[in-house]
């Protein structure tokens, strides 16, 4: 269940439309490393999670990328509203233009449509927190790259706040990690799955 | 910026507070002094989004009371931005 809050998580007021950086943020709403990726992985691995604090944050951080994935849509809508015929031919933004209009359509900045391939729920709690480091590093780096590519304060700003909430997320998911290793054999962390083996205090010497 | 828009401006601070206070209590959930500035925050955050839904809009629909009209779906929506 979940409610809706008409509010932004950060405020997203920009003033001049730029089809080109679009193109380019569009990534971070349903490119490999974007907040739809983020959200899905996140709710998606929680059900089979058997520690019920790391079930949470999944719930919690997956819930914040929604509204991750709202501020995203909000950058391309308010950087492509407004646009005139001409300023979609120079900038090169026809060839979306073509497909979706002005309409907001999950896809990577190369065109790519947005897909679950982009991340993983393997059933396994150790193999799933390392992914969710690594998936909000990548979103860090696409957020430092996109930086790279912005002079304009108005979208510098929410992107910079976006960049910090991975870096928070990151250290969240690394405490859940240690949470879930204090928990299994300190000996080998791998002598069984607690999403899938049942003996919770089995301890396989082959392994 | 009107007072519309500076108190949704505080009720963001303060919702973020409350977000970042909720991330952190979920690995960390013992610790006494992070609880207490959760109940802090979290009141504060109750009583301006009410203030900010009587006044305005709702932001919620458990904030949405039938007036003359239906708000919840006549308020502006979050993407249309200030300069909208």
């Amino acid at each position: 269940m979940w409610s809706y809050e008409r509010r932004l998580e950060f405020p997203v007021n920009i003033k001049t439309p730029n089809a080109k950086l679009a193109q380019a943020i569009i990534s971070q709403y349903g490119g490999p490393d974007g907040e739809m990726s983020a959200s899905l992985r996140y709710l998606s691995q929680r059900y089979s999670m058997p520690y019920r604090e790391v079930a949470g944050l999944l719930t919690d951080i997956g819930t914040e990328e929604l509204a991750h994935l709202e501020m995203v849509a909000t950058i391309v809508h308010q950087l492509t509203r407004n646009l005139s015929m001409e300023e979609i031919e120079k900038s090169g933004f026809a060839n979306y233009y073509v497909d979706h209009t002005l309409g907001v359509w999950p896809q990577a900045a190369g065109g790519i449509p947005f897909n679950a391939c982009e991340f993983q729920v393997k059933g396994d709690a150790i193999t799933d927190l390392m992914e969710d480091m690594a998936a909000e590093q990548k979103a860090r780096s696409t957020y430092d790259n996109i930086l790279r590519l912005v002079d304009d304060p108005d979208v510098c700003e929410p992107i910079r706040f976006l960049r910090q909430r991975e870096i928070v997320h990151f250290q969240r998911f690394g405490e859940a990690l240690r949470i879930v290793q204090d928990r299994l054999d300190s000996k080998n962390f791998y002598a069984f799955n607690p999403e899938f083996d049942r003996c919770g205090d089995c301890k396989d010497e082959n392994n | 910026m009107g007072n519309k828009e500076q108190l949704l401006r505080d009720i963001g601070i303060v919702c973020f507070t409350v977000t970042e206070l909720c991330l952190y209590l979920d690995t960390h959930p013992t610790d006494k002094n992070a609880m207490e500035y959760f109940n802090h925050y979290n009141r504060i955050k109750q009583q301006m989004v009410r203030e900010f839904s009587q006044k305005y809009y709702p932001l919620s629909l458990d904030q949405a009371e039938c007036g003359k009209e239906w708000q919840w779906a006549l308020a502006p929506m979050p993407w249309e931005g200030e300069c909208a």
